[in-house]
């Protein structure tokens, strides 16, 4: 946990940098991230776009930091680079975007896309008998969004055993919990009857991320999904389930609390 | 599958070239089950296992196409081009903004499609696939062009939208003139210095239809094929201009945002010249046969013969 700790750090220290952002989704996602990319992922440190590497997409690409964070703490990308993080000409864009940063494998930032983005990569990869997984990352929030369902149905119907979906279930979007604004209900028996094989964990235990990123990437008879129960805002006991740091920046005196609980 | 149709229609042209580009394994065509209209049935018929059926669901289409781009594949999306309209954001932010080249063919076009009235008659695809940065936008006139400019996006180096055409319309091009064309650089068709006549579709033919009556009345009109609207070329308008005085555009397709308003967006900030534009006057279609339409909406040859004979007079 030492390495999702130091990611943490970068989280709320570039977010407040940049003075925008959104810290709470990612520190949601972060255990997630860093327990697939310490899990069997194939990647090069020093030939980041390599052809045949498993595919991370993040879908829910407002948690840009903490993608940037892992790429940082794996020394793909800089200090200098994320303490540009929003700022004009930065690698470090807004929302994740494989135009401008190595290692990011998807242009993110308008929800629900990245799904069937990484049902093209997988059915490619078969195309090519490549063992490329597909790892695709979504919110919680973004399954209100139709096309999540659209490539659910069509993941299914083209057997993509080699795409994975991690959704980020933190209860909370935009504007409030998802209770108020639209509330899912089970999604992981809303995948399942798309025809999807389900895991559920806690999505900040490392040991369930790691067993449950194992049993999807060695199955491949069928798309997983690992519903991965967080918390919003985790580790940082202000922002936990507070709806109201999904999209702002901590100022100066919040920035060091922060620091000194994850310290 | 149904029978392909012979002769003219644009949308055989995608359908053949299709076949051709098959010789390149990087090629995989994706649909939204309107294969059978769009021709890429063609396609599936022969290379089932590289094409990738999408049911109707055209927003996950766009990204699966995305995907497969970013892996090494040549994707050749296509569906009604009204359908595409549908995912236009899925297009701008998940192929054009991360310059994925992928190949969107948008089939019955225009409101030529006649008696599926006016859901199916997309009149605005051109303007809004226009308004994306590095975006290539084509409509042929007929087959032959249709597949050749087809072929010609195997090494094409930026995403595209064509739109094809369902009705069969004579053909302006043959075997040997077709080799000719490029992506980018308009056509002429006709030659003459009373007014050039430049047009894009279906509506070359109509063009031509306009120029033979125009010549009964001695004025001598250049007929252009401008099949792509985006690149436009400017120096051909810039020609045309000089060589001509005034301009008609001609489209089946509104004329806000389309080929009349890109010329006119060309020439009133490099050469202001006199310009009247034949197209759907801001308005939606309706059912009816197409060439009813044609006249009911005001875009036939006699709507380009008495456009010519008003931009006469501004010269």
């Amino acid at each position: 946990m030492e390495m999702a700790r130091k990611c943490r750090i970068d989280i709320v220290e570039m977010v407040h940098k940049a003075g925008a952002g959104h810290p709470g989704g990612s520190l949601s996602a972060i255990d997630l991230i860093v327990g697939l990319y310490g899990t069997g992922f194939r990647f090069k440190l020093d030939e980041p776009n390599w052809d045949d590497r498993d595919r991370f997409i993040m879908s829910k690409g407002h948690a840009s930091p903490a993608v940037y964070s892992m790429l940082h703490n794996l020394g793909i990308i800089s200090k200098n680079d994320i303490d540009g993080f929003r700022s004009l000409g930065s690698v470090c864009q807004g929302h994740v975007d494989m135009k401008w940063t190595n290692g990011v494998d998807f242009s993110a930032g308008s929800l629900g896309m990245g799904l069937s983005f990484g049902l093209g990569c997988a059915i490619a990869a078969r195309m090519d008998n490549s063992r490329r997984n597909i790892w695709v990352m979504i919110g919680d929030g973004e399954t209100q969004e139709g096309q999540i369902w659209e490539a659910a149905m069509a993941a299914d119907f083209h057997k993509t055993g080699n795409l994975n979906v991690i959704i980020d279930r933190n209860r909370i979007q935009n504007d409030d919990f998802m209770e108020v604004q639209m509330e899912i209900g089970d999604i992981g028996k809303k995948f399942e009857s798309f025809g999807w094989k389900i895991i559920e964990i806690d999505g900040h235990n490392m040991n369930e991320i790691t067993k449950a990123i194992d049993l999807a990437t060695n199955d491949l008879e069928r798309p997983c999904a690992i519903v991965a129960h967080t918390v919003k805002g985790k580790g940082v006991s202000f922002m936990e389930n507070n709806p109201s740091f999904h999209g702002k920046a901590p100022n100066d005196d919040e920035l060091r609390l922060a620091l000194e609980e994850l310290s | 599958m149904s029978a392909p149709s012979t002769g003219g229609a644009s949308r055989d042209g995608y359908g053949s070239a299709l076949l051709k580009l098959a010789e390149d394994p990087r090629v995989v065509v994706l649909e939204a089950d309107l294969g059978k209209s769009t021709k890429s049935c063609l396609f599936r018929a022969e290379y089932p296992e590289r094409t990738v059926s999408m049911g109707i669901a055209e927003q996950n289409m766009m990204l699966v196409s995305a995907g497969m781009a970013s892996s090494g594949k040549i994707p050749f999306a296509s569906t009604f081009a009204i359908f595409t309209e549908r995912a236009f954001e899925q297009v701008r932010n998940g192929i054009a903004r991360p310059g994925l080249i992928v190949h969107i063919c948008g089939s019955h076009g225009g409101i030529h499609t006649g008696t599926d009235g006016s859901s199916a008659q997309s009149i605005e695809d051109l303007a809004i696939y226009r308004t994306i940065p590095n975006m290539t936008v084509m409509h042929p006139c007929d087959d032959l062009s249709a597949e050749e400019l087809t072929l010609q996006l195997l090494n094409h180096n930026m995403p595209s939208y064509t739109r094809t055409a369902r009705n069969k319309v004579p053909r302006i091009y043959d075997e040997e003139s077709v080799k000719k064309i490029k992506i980018g650089e308009g056509n002429i068709i006709e030659d003459g210095n009373d007014v050039a006549i430049i047009a894009c579709g279906v509506m070359v033919n109509e063009a031509k239809i306009a120029a033979s009556k125009l010549a009964n009345n001695g004025i001598n009109a250049c007929v252009v094929d401008m099949h792509t609207i985006k690149p436009l070329d400017g120096k051909l308008i810039n020609k045309l201009a000089e060589q001509c005085g005034c301009i008609v555009t001609v489209e089946d397709h509104s004329i806000i945002g389309g080929l009349g308003g890109s010329v006119a967006e060309y020439l009133s900030r490099n050469k202001p010249t006199p310009l009247e534009m034949v197209g759907v006057n801001d308005r939606f279609g309706e059912s009816g046969d197409t060439t009813e339409l044609m006249s009911h909406l005001n875009i036939n040859s006699d709507a380009i013969v008495n456009a010519t004979n008003a931009v006469i007079k501004r010269k």
